[in-house]
């Protein structure tokens, strides 16, 4: 349903995309014209409980601009349901109409006409404002704020203070409850130091000793909240060990632990639970299974993929919502609780416009506060970029991009490789490259770049792997990332194929010659999981590229075919 | 030294290659279908039933070297009826008998966890024997990935 004034906003929109030019502050402030506070945060109200979400905010904590992928395949079950719809056809699917403010958060199309018009997103003074704003509508006896983890890594900050800045910001927001993933990444001791610091529990069913195969978090938690109890039960990312080193936290294991999950739903039922809410890390696909096979769940928060959804989509009659990333959004969800179990809900994902929604001025004087130690270094300019840095999407990102030529360049690699993160903003063209832009797309406690040999065929044998961790028909064997990037190389993917069956046509792009199994390769790389890797950090490799080459001017990237 | 398709397994994308010095190829690893003829060897002739046997491992192994499993069968556990031996397989390892668990009615329960080794992805398998001659199985496959790129 579009109010008028949301037509008016969505026809200055297109303007701007159509006018190369005359994107100035006049359209931009037209097209805000319709945008309020109030209307973001409006909401019919329901119920007696109110759930919201923050989840994988990757230490971010000014607004930024962030590209949602332009394609993101769904296998299996998963194939063309969401989150695997985007673009226009997400468009259709939500009924919203191109060039509205809707469509620049939750679609990358017309996305850099669109960021000019209607600015920059998230900001956890902004979100901030809209918390406090919940709480003071609902009361705070009814509210319960649940961080989905991916909190504390992500930013120049975060690895110069080993997390000890989002601590304190996000504390500042009096969270129930989290969980976590890259929080590991900072070693078991960090992580213990900041978890046992923490005015909330740290929750994770499925995190284990790995010694005595005993449970090594709280599973989960009791709240009473609008006179009623509410159990949210927390789920660390089942992979952390396979995706990230194990080796910086070696006596914890992790795993899915379906079971566990199985058996923690019937305690906090037992135990009086009139709702049991999972506060998971799992990603979109596995929530969606496991929702489908686990009763008794009332509403799973997801996080991990990064998807945003304006709806939740229903599985065995449990939620499953998905809040985004980055802090561009936040979810409410509203519950009528009686009787035991929950009547009806209400459900709003909330875009965080920056330049609407008012910073809360307390949160922006601590968030000042954490960051001062480092200004000058934050703002550091290594170079420009005259194309649009991004990093979503299964197969390319620019912003990888420009890493693998930092790293075929300044490695003097015949082939790069860079992690298919998922985190990591996205910068306009015109912006200069910060050390904080970089350090947004690569900052982490393993960051050396490695260069070795390869042959042909183990260089093949890990981009398979690599794909059947994204492209497994089953969810339960998926990690959740996207594909390796690959620089200098091309490729052809049948992503519906079998492991060891997906890859072919393996190309070196500077000759056009095949890659040959049996001949060896320097190859380029970063975050490698192994201890002891050897190398400059990434960021280093990058800033040495740009004094070279200070002005980023990428070409479309198509060196990887894709049959989906 | 040059990587071998078998050393690739404990690498992430791109490692130091120090890292992989000393792993040396084993034995070749065992079919499925010999797999098989053991479980029916155990199972002495009766077809293995599905149900009552639970087998928990995790879907993919954080360490192909110890990866732990789980084992229990819902049994009255009486002088009449109890389940005597729990026999676990590995299909794609050299050897495919991985350990065989033997209870008594004293035992009170028919459960056991231990770790095992995988050799690459494949179907761990839990046998149950009981002492009225039933045979249940559970089956599960574990991946043992390079891993190194999610997030």
């Amino acid at each position: 349903m579009f109010s008028r004034r949301e037509f008016l906003m969505a026809s200055v929109a297109a303007a701007a995309v159509t006018g190369p030019g005359m994107i100035g502050q006049w359209s931009r402030a037209m097209a805000q014209q319709a945008l309020t506070e109030d209307e973001l945060l409006s909401f019919d109200a329901t119920g007696n409980v109110t759930l919201i979400h923050v989840t994988d905010i990757h230490a971010q904590l000014k607004p930024l601009y962030f590209r949602e992928p332009s394609i993101t395949l769904g296998v299996g079950d998963a194939t063309g349901l969401p989150p695997h719809v985007t673009g226009m056809d997400f468009l259709k699917l939500y009924n919203i109409e191109p060039g509205t403010p809707h469509a620049y958060a939750l679609t990358s199309e017309d996305f850099v006409s669109l960021a000019k018009a209607y600015g920059k997103m998230g900001g956890l003074d902004r979100v901030a404002t809209v918390i406090k704003r919940i709480r003071a509508e609902r009361g705070e006896a009814n509210c319960l704020l649940l961080d989905g983890g991916d909190t504390w890594q992500g930013s120049y900050t975060s690895l110069q203070t080993e997390g000890a800045d989002m601590v304190e910001v996000m504390n500042s927001l009096m969270p129930d409850a989290m969980t976590g993933h890259w929080e590991f990444t900072y070693g078991a001791d960090r992580v213990t130091e900041l978890v046992d610091g923490l005015p909330f529990p740290f929750l994770g069913s499925n995190i284990y000793d790995a010694e005595w195969n005993e449970p090594a978090f709280e599973a989960y938690k009791m709240f009473e909240k609008g006179g009623v109890n509410v159990a949210v039960i927390g789920q660390a990312f089942p992979y952390t060990p396979i995706a990230n080193p194990r080796w910086m936290f070696p006596n914890w294991s992790f795993g899915i632990r379906e079971e566990d999950i199985v058996a923690n739903v019937e305690a906090a039922r037992e135990e009086g639970a009139d709702v049991v809410v999972l506060l998971s890390h799992n990603g979109f696909d596995v929530d969606r299974k496991l929702a489908s096979r686990v009763d008794g769940i009332d509403v799973i928060l997801t996080g991990h993929t990064h998807d945003a959804l304006p709806e939740p989509v229903i599985v065995n009659d449990t939620l499953v919502i998905a809040s985004g990333s980055n802090g561009k959004f936040v979810s409410r969800v509203d519950l009528d609780v009686r009787d035991g179990a929950v009547q009806g809900y209400k459900y709003r994902l909330i875009p965080i416009f920056s330049d609407v929604i008012t910073p809360d001025a307390d949160m922006t004087a601590l968030i000042d506060k954490v960051r001062a130690p480092y200004s000058e270094e934050l703002a550091r300019e290594l170079g420009q970029t005259d194309s649009l840095l991004y990093r979503r999407g299964n197969f390319n990102g620019t912003f990888d991009d420009l890493i693998c030529d930092a790293l075929l360049s300044e490695r003097e690699a015949d082939i790069a490789l860079s992690p298919g993160f998922r985190w990591g903003t996205s910068l306009l063209p015109g912006q200069a490259i910060t050390v904080e832009d970089l350090h947004n797309a690569t900052s982490m406690t393993y960051p050396a770049a490695y260069r070795s040999m390869m042959t042909g065929s183990l260089i093949k044998d890990i981009i398979e792997d690599v794909a059947d961790n994204l492209f497994n028909t089953d969810p339960y064997y998926q990690q959740g990332g996207d594909m390796v990037r690959i620089g200098g190389m091309g490729y052809r993917i049948d992503v519906h194929e079998q492991m060891g069956s997906r890859i072919s046509d393996m190309t070196i792009l500077k000759t056009g010659e095949a890659v040959d199994p049996n001949k060896e390769y320097a190859v380029a790389g970063w975050a490698s999981v192994n201890e002891g890797t050897e190398g400059p950090a990434i960021w280093d490799v990058v800033e040495e590229y740009l004094q070279k080459n200070p002005v980023v001017q990428l070409q479309e990237n198509t060196s990887v075919i894709v049959n989906a | 030294m040059t990587i071998t398709r078998r050393s690739m397994l404990t690498l992430s994308v791109g490692a130091a290659i120090g890292v992989v010095a000393g792993v040396r190829s084993g034995p070749a690893a065992a079919s499925a279908e010999d797999a098989m003829a053991k479980v029916m060897e155990f199972a002495g002739g009766s077809e293995p039933a599905t149900g009552t046997i639970t087998l928990d491992a995790p879907e993919i192994a954080e360490n192909g070297n110890t990866v732990p499993i789980s084992v229990s069968v819902e049994s009255p556990m009486t002088d009449g009826d109890y389940v005597e031996s729990v026999a676990i397989f590995a299909d794609g390892n050299p050897s495919p008998e991985v350990i065989t668990f033997n209870f008594t009615p004293m035992s009170g329960e028919a459960s056991a966890t231990t770790r095992m080794r995988l050799a690459k992805t494949q179907n761990v398998i839990a046998v149950a024997k009981t002492s009225t001659g039933q045979v249940f199985m559970d089956k599960k496959e574990v991946k043992v990935t390079i891993g190194g790129c999610g997030g």
